[in-house]
């Protein structure tokens, strides 16, 4: 297994167009291959430590026009190469595992088969996009709904099987989970997702339009700052223009501010797991006291009409701006609190340790991201290796941990949410003098961005595509749940199908973020 | 289990005092929308080119409404009205029982009527509730979930989620209600044994939202369970956790 953080080998130019998160670049200038090169290229990169941070077709003169977006972390860069593709083509999965989902995506969206692909099942169970035989040779694919297909499945006289879902017992967004089983041993979990599927790509596309921006807000309901960003950065740097300092830095507190809600959220529903009531019933309304905070900003708690392209639609005065910031403060005070008493049980330790846990390796391959990688010691996040925005000018420390169980995935909450709230209340005592908001012309035509943010899930990638006429043509999305939904089934490998409750809820995967 | 105490001693009670007293919002909250066509200036539309969902019919005639079912509350369109022909008030109160009294005018509370004698009789002092997110963005479900934490606490009102249909005395849909989740909602709601409600949460599972335009949602709760009263809807994306319990508690009869 090679090192995950090592620099990718550079390619010899024009192998791939180089790119800056948040760059727009002319879409005709990303290399186009023959297969057999496109895939020695994004395998070598891959195999050196590069990362696939989204691998996407879309149709062009008849065939589909697959294009890779390989992200260099320790460079902070982002190589783009593409190949055309139809009926079908050598897979990369086999040799590439976090390239599994996007390919099936590919399968099920173009009906382009990659041959050898070792998990070849429908992602999300939507229509496919173009009339041509099923991938999957399903007779009619725009009928099947998410389930409808064989289970890997384990014989033996004592295996049993438990299917949980997709209504789940709490309230919960709608999966379906089939465990492989002896006793309580648990030798293979399946995910099978795509019950949320509302067509997000499909709606963005053709815009940018009046629904666009609550579009991407509602991507994932709990990352609304994070889709949000991503969406209004992007096509910020297609129509050639960025926001205001202050805007940058109102944005980076709301990006924050939405980490700290969800993790203390997490922290609190991790000890609800484990049976220890007081951090519950503590994180629970402390998560209310940072979603309050974005409301005082915009309104919403979710920060939903916070965002437009060119800007933010909110100012602070300065004395609310500082009484916000001792808020912050004070939350955090008490959250650490909360959370340092769950830390400090030794039962809750017990619990915590050693279970469901992920290799460094294995997270690598599969290419997960945000703390469930840095769980792992993959030292991976989009605010330094790709910064953007606000990031380029403060930085936050990344933390990592190393056991990838379910304690390092807790740790690491408590520990980034340190980080956030000192960001947080910082950049809310020093806002940057001006305005929050500017207009912004048209979009570039015929032009590419990739546009990454680090949401509290992990790296978020857009990819926006115009055509002549500087309409969107194409507009990918990756949440990262994408590469994390993997990473949970490995974490029940050979592990106790009580646990599974606790590891889940120490991945808390987004599944309409997902199924788009 | 000393540090403990003493963390319990400094955090104080955390329940808001709704519905005994006011419930508090931040300054910038929007709450239900007030609707003066009069002060509409000839021929402008500049709210409807603003609305990502269509939520305002009618515009700049008198019979000019906002349909808080599809409304998402993001005051784009009263950002484009300096006339004050649309603006945002900090009222909590959204929750309605028939469909078309969502669509509001003027700055009149919006007050969701109470159930019949027996229904109230049934389940007025005990509703057990099944929730299916049915391709909700986890916006409405993050908001229903905290309805049960120590602050909003729903509990203490006998309401309560509960982890299988055969226990509960409703359904609560979140969400446009994608295909793919059209059968397990219709499952979900056919394993619940009547009398039984339907309470529809949030404006995707009221109109659809803004998916409501995408073919592979239904566009809601009514289209999904065609020929199926709901019982409650309850606006926003997401409602406040105070916008659904003081929906439940009005239908209840717990409030007037």
């Amino acid at each position: 297994m090679t090192d995950p953080i090592r620099p990718m080998p550079r390619p010899r130019a024009l192998e791939l167009l180089e790119a800056w998160n948040g760059e727009a670049v002319d879409a005709r200038a990303v290399p186009v291959h023959p297969v057999g090169r496109f895939r020695a290229i994004v395998l070598e990169a891959l195999r050196g430590g590069g990362r696939l941070a989204a691998l996407f077709g879309r149709p062009e003169d008849g065939r589909i026009l697959l294009t890779a977006v390989l992200a260099d972390d320790p460079e902070g860069k982002l190589g783009l190469l593409a190949t055309q593709v139809d009926g079908a083509y050598p897979s990369l999965s086999a040799e590439a595992p976090a390239a599994q989902g996007f390919e099936r995506e590919l399968a099920e969206q173009y009906g382009v088969r990659p041959e050898g692909h070792p998990w070849l099942k429908p992602l999300r169970f939507e229509p496919p996009h173009r009339s041509v035989r099923d991938a999957f040779g399903r007779a009619d694919p725009a009928a099947t709904i998410p389930g409808e297909y064989p289970f890997f499945a384990v014989e033996g006289e004592e295996v049993h099987e438990v299917a949980v879902g997709p209504v789940h017992a709490g309230i919960i967004e709608p999966g379906h989970f089939r465990f492989q089983c002896h006793g309580e041993h648990v030798f293979h979990l399946e995910i099978v997702l795509g019950y949320q599927h509302r067509g997000v790509e499909h709606l963005l596309a053709s815009g940018p339009d009046r629904r666009s921006m609550t579009l991407a807000e509602s991507i994932a309901g709990d990352t609304s700052i994070g889709h949000g960003l991503a969406y209004a950065t992007a096509v910020e740097a297609l129509a050639g223009r960025a926001s205001p300092a202050r805007a940058l830095a109102l944005r980076g507190v709301a990006l924050e501010l939405e980490r700290l809600a969800n993790h203390v959220g997490d922290l609190g529903a991790l000890a609800g797991d484990v049976g220890y009531l007081p951090t519950a019933s503590y994180c629970g309304a402390l998560r209310a006291e940072f979603l309050n905070a974005t409301a005082e900003i915009c309104g919403n708690r979710f920060g939903r009409g916070l965002l437009v392209p060119g800007g933010v639609r909110f100012d602070l005065h300065p004395e609310a701006a500082r009484a916000l910031a001792a808020r912050v403060r004070k939350a955090w005070e008490r959250a650490r609190g909360a959370a340092g008493l769950f830390f400090d049980s030794p039962s809750v330790r017990a619990r915590l340790e050693g279970t469901g846990t992920v290799t460094r390796e294995t997270a690598a391959a599969l290419g997960l991201v945000g703390p469930a990688a840095r769980a792992c010691g993959v030292d991976r996040d989009v605010r330094r290796d790709h910064a953007s925005g606000i990031y380029r000018f403060v930085h936050v420390p990344v933390v990592n941990a190393e056991t990838g169980d379910v304690f390092a995935r807790s740790w690491i909450r408590l520990l980034e949410g340190e980080r956030s709230a000192a960001f947080a209340a910082d950049q809310l005592e020093n806002l940057p003098e001006g305005g929050v908001r500017e207009a912004i012309g048209a979009l570039a035509p015929r032009s590419l961005v990739v546009s990454l943010v680090e949401g509290w899930r992990g790296e978020i990638a857009h990819v926006a595509v115009t055509d002549a006429q500087g309409r969107l043509a194409r507009y990918k999305v990756k949440d990262p749940s994408f590469h994390n939904w993997f990473g949970l089934a490995m974490a029940l490998r050979n592990g106790q199908i009580s646990d599974f409750p606790l590891c889940n809820k120490s991945f808390n995967l987004s599944y309409a973020g997902h199924d788009l | 289990m000393i540090d403990l105490l003493k963390f319990r001693l400094g955090y104080g009670r955390q329940t808001v005092a709704f519905p005994d007293g006011p419930p508090k919002f931040p300054e910038r909250f929007r709450g239900r929308p007030a609707v003066d066509a009069a002060r509409c200036p000839p021929g402008c539309a500049a709210c409807v080119e603003v609305c990502p969902t269509d939520a305002i019919l009618d515009p700049g005639v008198p019979s000019m409404r906002l349909d808080l079912g599809r409304c998402t509350f993001c005051g784009l369109c009263a950002e484009a009205c300096p006339p004050g022909a649309l603006r945002f008030t900090d009222d909590h109160r959204l929750a309605a029982r028939r469909r078309e009294e969502l669509a509001v005018q003027g700055d009149a509370p919006v007050l969701a009527a109470a159930l019949d004698a027996e229904t109230r009789r049934l389940f007025g002092r005990s509703l057990k509730l099944r929730q299916v997110s049915a391709a909700g963005c986890n916006g409405c479900e993050a908001e229903l979930n905290a309805s049960g934490n120590i602050q909003f606490d729903v509990g203490r009102f006998g309401i309560q989620f509960v982890a299988s249909p055969r226990h509960a005395d409703g359904i609560v849909v979140t969400g446009p209600v994608s295909e793919n989740m059209r059968l397990a909602l219709q499952k979900t709601y056919e394993a619940v044994p009547a009398p039984r409600l339907v309470i529809a949460v949030g404006a995707c599972a009221i109109s659809g939202g803004v998916f409501r335009e995408s073919p592979v949602v239904c566009g809601g709760t009514d289209a999904a369970l065609a020929g199926i009263p709901v019982d409650l809807y309850v606006p926003g994306c997401p409602p406040h956790p105070i916008t659904f319990v003081d929906g439940l508690l009005r239908v209840l009869g717990r409030i007037r």
